[in-house]
């Protein structure tokens, strides 16, 4: 009777081994690495959830208040301080500042980039190039403007070199690496043929590259639009931005934050609609 | 004919030319920039960066202080980019276009996600202010905001690339709508969506710093204090953990892409 039952528990134990599905994932590096990636960066949440600097607000009550405020704010915006024209005008200047760093930063970045892209020149100026704009991107661009505020004074001039600094770092590195995508042989051919230096530039890396070149430059507009506004409320650069820190701060007035926050959502909706378009015409033509 | 082509082509550069010259000069004037102050201040700025912007002994002291700043600072990126991320995973999964489940939906965690992401940062925080106050919540929902806009409309880009094909194939075999999301959408999007992750937490590092100096908390905090009371070696340290600290996480994450990707 004992023996007949380890036989049979043997066999149904086999059975169970050979049911086992095939692992169809095998654990390889790129797994484990994802997964240890994942799981670290929830215990790090849930260790920065014990730990943050509450002072005695609710997350419950906070966030019920804050509904409340976006219904306020969004159907009761109005008027106070400026009027329709006036706050048009100040998304001008926001947008003034966001063309003018992106144009200044674009010009630069052409240059620099065309230095920092390794098929264009030697590895030694690229990676100079590359460690000096990476150290440039490290420093948020508010602490350049304020760094820049402190000999310029706080205004535009502060704001507009502040942000080309970073727009500039941002740009290099976006254009040097579209000119390393350039095929190798079209290079090549044109310096067998005797073209100089700048006339490969001129005929063949920047015609070729031209669409990549203006999507970046158009997505940094995008994001220097929303630097602008951020400027204008951090660091006394004017415009929208400014409006939006007096209301939040000064007159404590919710609906009129709401109005500044139609404007801006309005334009930065519409720059993205103009991006979406202006890469479409790009891929046709 | 070859020198029409040539006159049209040199025409064109040079309307082009002009109208950029055109909002240039529009923009100047618009925002009463000063061009000559901007070609000074460059080397001012410099010159006095150099004779005052750096950390002293006795701002070296400040050190512990700054880095417990820093640290929170980090972990409210970290938190607010990952919870925002798995908010985001479960909107494009009804967003896109190849794992939506009707039209409606898609449209209307589209348009959330749009209105979340156009709403800068700083106007965020700013909106927040009202609620929050001076805490630590207040920068971590205006990041969470954002971060779930961004990786909303990111995540659906990359269902869209990544698993068009493999659906299909699913749906031909008879599979069920959540195992063909559990079985191959999630799994075949999960390096390009991790990476998008690791890019939201260096961008929101940096913009914590924006949001501590409008809202009064964390690095952000410490700088403007340092800065206001014009103890410029102190801020320059402030600036210089920061540095360190986007740096390192850049190329942990860089590490991390070129393994999965």
């Amino acid at each position: 009777m004992s023996v007949e039952n380890t036989v049979t528990t043997k066999t149904s134990s086999e059975l169970v081994n050979r049911d086992k599905p095939i692992k169809v994932k095998p654990l390889n590096k790129v797994t484990i690495v994802i997964r240890l990636t994942l799981l670290s960066l929830v215990l790090l949440s849930i260790y920065g959830f014990l730990t943050f600097d509450y002072k005695d607000v609710g997350l419950i009550e906070g966030i019920a208040a804050s509904i409340a405020n976006f219904r306020v704010m969004f159907t009761e915006a109005h008027f106070s301080h400026f009027n329709f024209l006036e706050g048009l005008h100040q998304v001008f200047i926001t947008i003034g500042l966001a063309l003018l760093t992106t144009l200044i930063g674009a010009i630069i970045s052409l240059f620099l980039g065309l230095f920092a892209a390794q098929n264009l020149s030697t590895v030694r100026v690229s990676n100079m190039i590359k460690s000096f704009v990476a150290f440039i991107r490290a420093v948020p661009t508010v602490l350049w403007v304020l760094i820049f505020a402190v000999s310029a004074g706080l205004g535009s001039v502060a704001a507009v070199i502040g942000m080309t600094f970073h727009s500039v770092g941002y740009l290099i590195k976006a254009y040097s690496e579209s000119f390393e995508e350039l095929d190798e042989g079209v290079i090549e051919a044109l310096r067998a043929s005797g073209a100089n230096w700048w006339q490969i530039v001129w005929q063949a890396v920047i015609p070729s590259t031209i669409t990549y070149l203006v999507s970046w430059s158009f997505l940094r507009f995008e994001i220097n639009f929303g630097v602008a506004v951020a400027m204008g409320a951090a660091a006394g650069a004017g415009g929208i931005g400014y409006d939006m820190f007096m209301a939040s701060t000064f007159y404590l007035d919710l609906r009129e934050v709401g109005t500044i926050t139609f404007y801006i959502l309005i334009f930065a909706i519409l720059l993205e609609v103009v991006a979406i378009r202006i890469k479409r015409h790009l891929k046709t033509v | 004919m070859q020198d029409k082509f040539f006159l049209k082509k040199r025409l064109n550069s040079i309307l082009l030319f002009c109208f950029f010259l055109a909002i240039t000069y529009g923009a100047i004037i618009i925002t009463e920039y000063n061009v000559m102050d901007g070609f000074t201040s460059v080397p001012e700025a410099f010159r006095w960066g150099i004779s005052n912007f750096y950390p002293t002994q006795s701002s070296l002291e400040k050190l512990p202080n700054i880095m417990e700043k820093l640290i929170e600072t980090l972990l409210i990126s970290i938190a607010s980019a990952t919870i925002a991320g798995i908010f985001a995973l479960i909107f494009a999964i009804f967003g896109s276009n190849t794992t939506k489940i009707n039209t409606f939906f898609a449209t209307i965690s589209r348009f959330i996600a749009t209105l979340f992401r156009n709403i800068d940062v700083a106007v965020w925080s700013m909106i927040l202010l009202f609620s929050f106050g001076q805490s630590a919540l207040t920068g971590y929902f205006a990041l969470f905001f954002v971060s779930f806009g961004f990786l909303t409309r990111a995540f659906i880009e990359t269902i869209d690339e990544v698993s068009n094909n493999s659906v299909e194939a699913l749906r031909a075999t008879g599979a069920s709508y959540s195992s063909i999301v559990i079985h191959s959408v999630i799994p075949s999007s999960a390096p390009q969506m991790l990476s998008w992750l690791l890019f939201m937490i260096e961008t929101n590092i940096r913009s914590a710093t924006l949001v501590g100096i409008l809202t009064g908390t964390g690095i952000g905090f410490s700088f403007d204090l340092y800065y206001k009371s014009l103890d410029y070696n102190s801020a320059s340290l402030v600036v210089v953990t920061i540095v360190i600290a986007i740096l390192l996480l850049e190329s942990l994450s860089n590490y991390i892409r070129r393994v999965i990707l």
